[in-house]
């Protein structure tokens, strides 16, 4: 069985097809912003404006009548650009006659993630632009167990790159400069249980920055401090919960120190880490097709009806 | 120790706990922080775990008593009991709001309340793990601690709601229970909902 699947809940607009065992294709049309962060009205037009030719090229590759089924990210996200996703998903589904199925976009991030890593019922740390999350399954669902009380890690990292000065995006220019960072600058440690905040910690940065600090000392305490906090809610979470798989998703999953520090917090607890190929860790529309072709296979199906988008999906309120 | 009691080691989230005849709790460093940060976390909170158990234990919320420290190393009394979390129930949870109200009402917010860090005995409540604790008379932080123990009830139990409505009652007594548990509401919408205007690209 084939399955397509669309996502573009931000600023990723990208089609996976899959079937039950690999990844057929993937194809990206990401929007980058001119200046500053996303503007939900300008990723919501360039999604508008680049999925008419997205859809031709996917169909260049694998005929439209091969496809079975057809997903999209039903949220959570940005209204304007779930709608462009949605739509043209009910389109596909009524040309094509085949079903429809909306999917959770986290819960898509955590199945692909096991799926690729062979994992069955780990605790998840999910790090994203605008989620940062603890999740594991439990009586049935998925449950968040621990989660930012502000802001994500990568809009955090975002805020700061910009802040000095740098292009958008801002993580993987923070952890270019955080290699050569030499000296900890003391900044704060917020964790709550199994929550943690990080918009102090933004702050007191962009104070150090202002004082004269360097850009490389600041960026490397900055990802210390925050992936530490990190690592310490997903070991109390496997402690709390008794699990010993930890399992890495989300596009700030792609940082190589935060993979360090939570394999290395996994081995001394004699647990084992596990993360998926990087380019499965941002959103991508293979993770929107495979959790797809899953529920589907489960006997789920959304109809026009039902497939209206969904802001403020949270993962606690899918039915597996 | 004297051992005739069997040991038995937890490997919790921060710290290793040895429960014989007395508790150990150790604070060992972690390798996957920078010493910088290692250090200065695990003398902070074996610190104010002692100091604030003392605390509590004066306003009337049952701990166990610290019998020495020693570096980032905690021996305390033994509470016998299980855990809250294989006891829970609606009479339980009350208790449990009584004595969170006592806590607040003194300043002191736990930082960690689960059903894990609850000792029951007999009818008789004990909190540990106070590592994570601090002293203030902040609303917001109130609200976050209790937020926080909401957040553990709907993970642990099928019937988290009617054990959230029974912290409440017993919570009640606190004089700002109810300016405290309107921000915790604030605290959950604002996780519901966050300003998916600020969702920024990262790759
Ligand atoms: N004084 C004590 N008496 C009996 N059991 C204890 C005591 N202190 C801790 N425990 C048990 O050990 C577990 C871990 O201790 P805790 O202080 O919560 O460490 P951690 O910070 O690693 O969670 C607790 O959940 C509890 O079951
Ligand atoms: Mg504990």
């Amino acid at each position: 069985m084939i399955a397509l699947g669309i996502e573009g809940t931000a600023w990723n607009l990208s089609i996976g097809v899959v079937d039950e065992n690999r990844v057929i294709l993937v194809e990206d049309r990401p929007y980058i912003p001119k200046e500053g962060g996303i503007h939900p009205r300008e990723a919501s037009q360039h999604h508008a404006e680049v999925i008419g030719e997205l859809i031709r090229s996917v169909f260049s590759k694998i005929p439209p009548q091969k496809i079975d089924l057809v997903a999209f990210s039903q949220g959570p996200g940005l209204g304007p650009c779930l709608r462009i996703v949605a739509t043209a998903a009910r389109a596909l589904s009524l040309k094509l006659n085949i079903p429809l199925i909306g999917v959770n976009h986290c819960h898509a991030h955590v199945e692909i993630g096991r799926w690729m890593c062979g994992v069955s019922d780990p605790v998840v740390l999910y790090v994203s632009g605008g989620n940062s999350q603890i999740i594991s399954k439990k009586g049935g669902r998925y449950r968040v167990f621990g989660e930012t009380l502000d802001i994500g890690i990568g809009n955090a990292l975002d805020k700061l790159a910009r802040y000095m000065g740098l292009q958008h995006p801002g993580g993987p220019k923070i952890e270019k400069l955080a290699k050569n960072g030499r000296k900890y600058l003391k900044l704060p440690y917020v964790v709550k249980g199994m929550d943690f905040s990080f918009s102090g910690l933004v702050t007191a940065s962009q104070k150090l920055y202002d004082r004269g600090e360097r850009k490389e000392d600041i960026a490397y305490s900055f990802q210390e401090t925050a992936f530490s906090m990190l690592a310490e809610v997903s070991e109390r979470a496997m402690a709390y919960l008794e699990k010993d798989d930890l399992l890495l998703v989300g596009g700030v999953g792609a940082n190589k120190r935060l993979k360090e520090m939570l394999k290395i917090m996994c081995e001394d607890r004699e647990g084992n880490f596990y993360a998926p190929p990087t380019e499965f860790m941002g959103d991508n529309g293979a993770m929107i097709a495979y959790t797809g072709l899953k529920l589907f296979l489960k006997g789920r199906e959304t109809s026009i009806d039902e497939s209206f988008v969904k802001p403020d999906y949270r993962i606690e309120e899918v039915e597996l | 120790m004297l051992g005739f009691m069997k040991v038995k080691r937890y490997i919790g989230g921060e710290a290793e706990v040895i429960i014989s005849e007395v508790v150990e709790k150790i604070r060992k460093p972690k390798r996957y922080r920078i010493p910088e940060i290692d250090e200065e976390l695990r003398k902070k909170r074996t610190r104010s775990e002692v100091r604030i158990m003392a605390m509590a234990r004066k306003v009337g919320v049952a701990t166990p008593i610290v019998l020495d420290v020693e570096g980032d190393k905690i021996i305390m009394e033994r509470i016998e009991g299980e855990a809250v979390k294989n006891v829970m129930d609606e009479e339980v949870a009350r208790k449990i709001g009584e004595a969170v109200a006592k806590l607040h009402r003194a300043g002191i917010v736990h930082g960690d309340l689960t059903p894990m860090n609850m000792i029951y005995n007999n009818g008789k409540l004990y909190f540990v793990d106070f590592g994570l604790a601090f002293h203030t008379h902040d609303i917001e932080a109130k609200g976050v601690d209790i937020h926080v123990f909401f957040e553990s009830l709907k993970a642990s139990f099928e019937n988290w709601e009617k054990l959230k409505d029974a912290f409440i009652e017993g919570y009640s007594c606190y004089e700002r229970a109810k300016e405290v548990l309107e921000r915790v509401k604030e605290i959950e919408e604002r996780g519901r909902y966050i300003d998916r205007s600020k969702y920024e690209v990262n790759r």
